[in-house]
């Protein structure tokens, strides 16, 4: 056994670092050469090209009718995403069912709607009214209570939400049922050691563990969600992008307006993702010995803590001061 | 079936854990083919045999894990899975189940902590959600059972920064919060490093000292012969031999028990 220390005379003397030359990487340089040869021409053509029409851009950024179509299209992803989850998390657990008829019902419902088009799903809904001019609430079979007419019922905005949160339902169920099976067996086996019952132990036990794996998907689904609702402007509801070309149908200043809208999908996109590296960090607790640092806590690390210069030259300690 | 003629025994008295004749299959592949066990109150019985004997199915069908294909096992008196009207027999419903599940409680090899939960939160959710025990009253027992796994310093780790004894004996104290009056243990030093058996086992001598019944699943000869008051050697799902410990381990009556013990000890 060699030790880590030499000893002399009962003084320890660290080993001497190690100083190498480093390999260089003259291919690294020409490719960073290349790349930012490129990003000053696309920067330039950006700033040079008076088509791109800044000015345009400035003044529709904040305008009331782009801001609304905004809010529609943040409106539009929180509730089509929480109606996709919602049932995202009854169609998995009905699938992982031991009914079969349950666990067949789930199949079918994900089988058509990951089967058929958003865009058809959506148009479909829309058009509601052709098949159900009435809709009428009551006893199966029976009697009827409560008389609506389709068109005043389903307006293009609940057309939109039913199309996009029922189709979210299905991908979402197939993301919280990968969720549930990468929980051990023995996680269920000991809860209902202790007494809980199968929901408790699904609620408490399972879907916390669960969540590490959904989680990263489901920002997924919610960032392609803000960008799945553009597709309600064919269905005439005023979101963001439908705003923008209602608004360019007039002035006819169609790129600005499609780079005014690209902004803010890239704006609210950023946001979620920040969102989502916090959800994913609360559900990570006890999966790693430590939680890594939150950006700001690593911005605070270095830039608050001193870090000595190593010794230059390995100097004499005193008797156990060293390793 | 002569257990259908038997006197059922009377809870609160007669023995722990009763089988009578118990058989258990997975589809085809039968894993106990006739038990017949008596566990007494107080009493520490070690269980013992090659794997695939069928010993962790049988602690599994005690706790309700696992029905029973044919047979009878009661439990403090009670039939296990079903209650008896008459001649007839009714399945019990899931509460029932969960409610007879909460008075055993059971140790696993994997040690099988709640990854996302601390160790005071793995011993006190139980409680809290099971029993409605009041949050500080939990809080309490659990600091007091941490205390006595040695582990009071330990009461806000995850199970990731603990040791594998350490984690076993969280888990030990996880099961004895809702005060079970039998304890399952299933090979609970099986996956842990040789240097860390010894804690685990220390925790579980007190226990048994403590009066509690016992059920064991262990490799472990030295502790079935110190702190067993009985000794069941299984295999092929039948039960070979049981008898005192120290007479099963130095006088086994069976050729199998011998060719078992004599590549073990």
């Amino acid at each position: 056994m060699t030790p880590r220390t030499t000893e002399t005379a009962g003084q320890t003397v660290p080993p001497e670092e190690i100083k190498a030359v480093p390999v260089r990487h003259p291919g690294r340089w020409v490719a960073a050469a290349l790349v930012l040869v490129l990003v000053a021409m696309f920067v330039n053509t950006l700033l040079t090209n008076p088509r791109y029409d800044w000015d345009v851009i400035g003044s529709y950024f904040f305008s009331r009718r782009i801001l609304e179509g905004l809010a529609i299209t943040i409106l539009l992803t929180v509730v089509a995403m929480a109606i996709g989850i919602v049932l995202g998390v009854i169609l998995a657990v009905m699938r992982l069912s031991a009914n079969p008829l349950l666990s067949g019902s789930s199949w079918v419902y994900i089988w058509f709607f990951r089967g058929t088009p958003v865009l058809v799903q959506l148009l479909f809904w829309f058009n509601l009214a052709f098949l159900y001019p009435q809709i009428s609430l009551g006893v199966p079979f029976g009697p009827s209570f409560l008389h609506a007419d389709a068109n005043s019922l389903i307006t293009p905005f609940a057309a939109a939400i039913l199309g996009l949160g029922l189709n979210e339902g299905a991908y979402m169920s197939e993301i919280v049922r990968a969720g549930i099976l990468s929980v051990e067996h023995g996680q269920a086996e000991a809860a209902q050691a202790l007494g809980m019952s199968r929901g408790l132990t699904m609620r408490r036990i399972v879907l916390p563990q669960a969540m590490r794996v959904i989680i990263p998907p489901t920002g997924n689904e919610t960032i392609s969600m803000l960008k799945t609702s553009s597709l309600a402007s064919v269905i005439t509801v005023t979101e963001l992008l439908y705003a923008a070309q209602l608004i360019y149908s007039v002035n006819f200043k169609t790129i600005p307006l499609l780079i005014t809208a690209s902004i803010w999908y890239l704006i609210v996109t950023s946001v979620l993702t920040a969102g989502q590296y916090y959800i994913e960090r609360h559900y990570a607790r006890g999966a790693a010995r430590e939680l890594p640092p939150t950006p700001w806590q690593r911005i605070r690390r270095t830039l608050f803590t001193f870090h000595p210069p190593p010794p230059a030259i390995p100097s004499q300690q005193p008797p156990g001061g060293g390793r | 079936m002569s257990a259908a003629a038997r006197t059922p025994p009377i809870p609160g008295a007669g023995p722990m854990v009763l089988a009578e004749g118990l058989r258990k299959s997975f589809g085809r592949l039968e894993v106990l083919s006739g038990i017949d066990l008596q566990v007494a109150r107080g009493e520490v019985v070690c269980i013992i045999g090659p794997s695939g004997s069928g010993k962790s199915t049988l602690l599994r069908c005690i706790n309700h894990l696992e029905k029973i294909n044919a047979g009878r096992l009661w439990v403090d008196g009670e039939l296990v899975g079903y209650r008896q009207q008459g001649d007839k027999l009714y399945e019990l419903r899931e509460r029932e189940i969960c409610a007879k599940r909460a008075e055993i409680g059971m140790v696993f090899q994997q040690f099988n902590l709640f990854p996302h939960m601390t160790a005071l939160e793995n011993v006190t959710e139980a409680p809290i959600r099971v029993k409605g025990m009041p949050k500080t009253q939990a809080a309490d027992l659990a600091t007091q059972l941490l205390d006595r796994a040695g582990l009071k310093d330990k009461a806000s780790a995850y199970p990731k920064q603990l040791s594998g004894g350490q984690q076993q004996r969280v888990a030990i104290a996880r099961a004895l919060a809702m005060q079970p009056k039998l304890m399952l243990f299933d090979e609970p030093t099986s996956a842990l490093d040789p240097e860390l058996v010894g804690e685990v086992l220390g925790v579980m001598r007190d226990l048994a000292t403590s009066g509690m019944t016992m059920i064991v699943v262990t490799h472990e000869m030295g502790f079935a012969r110190e702190v067993g008051d009985a000794l069941v050697f299984m295999d092929g799902g039948v039960v070979v031999e049981a008898g005192r410990p120290r007479d099963v381990l130095s006088n086994p009556q069976h050729e199998r028990t011998r060719s078992f013990l004599s590549k073990v000890l």
